[in-house]
C-alpha cells in the first residue's frame, strides 16, 4: 500500500469573537485550505468535521457544514476527543485514504468559544473531566493541570519561573504570527508583578499567563493517497506515524502526574512506526494549553529525560535557533486554543515549515516534524509524525 | 391510569454542584448522610475501586460490596482555586487534591482547616465527610 500525504493545509485567523456564525467560521479555514491544495469540492471525497461539544446551539455540524461548503453528496461525519479532535479527525482521514475507501478526505477542525462566558466555558471543560466523582468539587482544566505542575514541582525542583520561561517562548512567536490572537510580548518579570495581569492567580502554581487563550478559530487539512497526492501537489507531506492512546478518565485511577502517559504512548507508537527518534524531529508543535503541558510534553516525548526538561527552555534548546525547536508558531498560549481547530492548525504549522514556507517562523531546512495533541487532561492523546 | 414509578435520585446531593442524579453507587450518597465515605469491592474478583463503582470490567460482574474509607492516605499533589466554574463562585478559594491509599486513591477537596503554610505534598491526610452550607454533602481531606 502506498503512502498517505497531505496536500492542502488552512486556518482561519485565531480571534476572540469572531463576527459570523460556525458555518462562517468554518469556510475561512476551508478557503485557505482548498486554495492552498489547488482542490474543487468534486475532489473530496469525504469530510470529517471535529469540535468539542456544547459550545455553540448546532447539533450535528457535519452536515451543516458539508452543505455550506459545498461539500454534499459526499458522506460527512463528526468525530470529537475534546481538544484533540482535529488530530483525531486525521488519524480517521489517513485510515479511510490508506484502506483505499476514499482517495481524499477533507478534516475539518472548528470552535466558536465566544458564544459562552469564560465562566461557563470552564465549566464546560471541566466536565471534560469526571462528572459523576470529579466535578461536583469544582473542577476545571486550569486546577487539573496546575496539579500537575504541582507534582512535577515536588518530585523534581521545576520553579515557576521554567514555567514562565515557556510563557515567554511562546509570546516571541506569537508576535510573528498573523493567525495569532494574543500578539503581545509576555516577559519573565510580568509573572512576578502584581500589575500585570499575567501575574494574576488562577489555579497553584498556575497563573494567567501560565494559561493558554482562549479563541474561536477553524483548521482544514486534505490528505490524499500518494497517486493523488503527487498529482496535486508539488510539496506534498507525508504521514509517516501516527500514534494516539487514552488514560483513565478520574485522577484517582492514575499512577502518574509528573507528565502525561497518553502523551507517552502516542509517542512511541508514533516514533515506532516513522522508524525515526525524538533525535531525528527537526521542529515541534506540542499541546501547550499551560506551560506545564509544554514541559512534560518535552519529556513524555523524549526530548528531556524526565525531571530535565527544563533545563531545554532555560537554554533556549526550543527556540526556533535551538536544537529542537517547539511551538514556533506561538502554540496555544499565544496562538490560541479553538479547541476543535487546534490540532489541525499545528498540522499546518509543521507542514508549512516542512514545505519552507513558515516565512519569519521558519526553522532551518526541517526534514521530519512532529504534532502532539492532548485531549481534556491527558484523558485522549494524538502523535504525528511528518516527512517530506 | 400508569403509575409514575419513583425515581431514585439521591446522587443529586453529592456536591457543591452534581451532574449526575441516577447511579446504581446511590449509597454512596446515603453512607456519606451516616458520615462514612465508602469505595466498592468485587466479591467475585477482590478488586477494590475508588471512586465506587457498580460494574468490574475484570471478571464482568456487578457484584459489588461496600468498604470504607479509613486510615490515613498521603498528598499526592493539590491546587488552591482563585478562579471557579459556573456554580462554584461562592466557595472560592478552595483546593482540590489527591490522596493516595496504597491500593486506591482518593479526589476530593482539601479541608480550609489546614493552614495553607503547612499543605504539602507527601503529608498525611484522612478523608471525612461535609455537610455543605446549601444542603448538599460532599468529603474533604483533614490533617491526619
Amino acid at each position: 500500500m502506498g503512502k498517505v500525504g497531505i496536500i492542502g493545509v488552512g486556518q482561519s485567523a485565531f480571534v476572540r469573537g469572531f463576527p459570523g456564525s460556525i458555518r462562517e467560521l468554518a469556510f475561512e479555514g476551508f478557503k485557505e485550505c482548498m486554495k492552498d491544495a489547488q482542490t474543487s469540492v468534486k475532489d473530496i471525497d469525504a469530510t470529517i468535521v471535529c469540535s468539542a461539544p456544547e459550545y455553540d446551539k448546532q447539533r450535528s455540524p457535519a452536515g451543516v457544514f458539508a452543505e455550506y461548503l459545498g461539500l454534499t453528496p459526499q458522506p460527512t461525519f463528526y468525530v470529537e476527543t475534546l481538544c484533540s479532535s482535529s488530530t483525531t479527525g486525521l488519524k480517521l482521514a489517513y485510515s479511510l485514504v490508506k484502506s483505499g475507501l476514499h482517495d481524499v478526505v477533507l478534516v475539518l477542525g472548528f470552535q466558536k468559544m465566544s458564544e459562552i462566558s469564560s465562566a461557563e466555558s470552564q465549566e464546560r471543560m471541566g466536565r471534560g473531566a469526571d462528572i459523576q466523582w470529579e466535578s461536583p468539587f469544582g473542577t476545571m482544566m486550569p486546577a487539573y493541570y496546575a496539579m500537575h505542575a504541582r507534582a512535577h514541582m515536588a518530585k523534581y525542583g521545576t520553579t515557576p519561573e521554567d514555567l514562565a520561561l515557556i510563557r515567554v517562548k511562546a509570546s516571541t512567536y506569537g508576535q510573528i504570527n498573523e493567525k495569532a490572537v494574543y500578539r503581545k510580548a509576555v516577559t519573565a518579570d510580568m509573572f512576578t508583578d502584581p500589575a500585570s495581569p499575567m501575574s494574576g492567580p488562577v489555579a497553584s502554581p498556575l497563573r494567567v499567563g501560565d494559561c493558554c487563550a482562549n479563541a474561536d478559530g477553524s483548521s482544514c487539512i486534505i490528505v490524499a493517497n500518494e497517486e493523488k497526492a503527487k498529482a496535486f501537489s508539488k510539496k506534498p507531506v507525508w504521514i509517516l506515524g501516527i500514534g494516539a492512546a487514552s488514560a483513565p478518565v478520574n485522577m484517582a485511577g492514575r499512577d502518574l502526574f509528573s507528565g502525561l502517559s497518553v502523551g507517552e504512548i502516542a509517542g512511541q507508537q508514533a516514533f515506532k512506526m516513522a522508524g525515526v527518534t525524538p533525535k531525528d524531529i527537526d521542529v515541534a508543535e506540542v499541546h501547550d494549553c499551560f506551560t506545564i503541558a509544554e514541559l512534560m510534553a518535552y519529556e513524555n516525548l523524549g526530548f528531556a529525560k524526565p525531571g530535565e526538561g527544563r533545563e531545554l527552555i532555560r537554554s533556549k534548546a526550543t527556540y526556533k535557533e535551538g536544537t529542537i525547536p517547539v511551538n514556533v508558531d506561538g502554540g496555544l498560549l499565544s496562538k490560541g486554543h479553538p479547541i476543535g481547530a487546534t490540532g489541525g492548525s499545528q498540522v499546518r504549522t509543521i507542514v508549512l515549515q516542512l514545505r519552507g514556507e513558515a516565512g519569519n517562523m521558519q526553522v532551518k531546512d526541517p526534514q521530519i516534524g512532529l504534532v502532539h495533541n492532548i485531549g481534556g487532561v491527558g484523558l485522549y492523546g494524538n502523535v504525528l509524525i511528518l516527512g517530506r | 391510569m400508569a403509575i409514575k414509578k419513583e425515581q431514585d435520585l439521591r446522587f443529586k446531593k453529592f456536591g457543591t454542584v452534581s451532574f449526575t442524579a441516577i447511579t446504581k453507587t446511590n449509597d454512596f450518597v446515603s453512607y456519606l448522610e451516616q458520615g462514612k465515605v465508602m469505595g466498592t469491592k468485587c466479591k467475585d474478583c477482590g478488586m477494590t475501586f475508588f471512586p465506587p463503582r457498580a460494574d468490574c470490567y475484570k471478571c464482568l460482574a456487578s457484584n459489588m460490596e461496600w468498604f470504607e474509607v479509613t486510615g490515613k492516605g498521603r498528598l499526592v499533589t493539590y491546587s488552591k482555586l482563585e478562579y471557579g466554574p459556573v456554580g462554584f463562585e461562592a466557595e472560592l478559594p478552595y483546593a482540590i487534591a489527591l490522596a493516595d491509599y496504597g491500593t486506591y486513591k482518593v479526589f476530593g477537596r482539601l479541608s480550609k482547616n489546614i493552614p495553607e503554610n503547612e499543605i504539602k505534598v507527601g503529608m498525611e491526610l484522612k478523608t471525612v465527610v461535609n455537610q455543605l452550607p446549601n444542603g448538599q454533602v460532599n468529603y474533604v481531606f483533614e490533617k491526619a
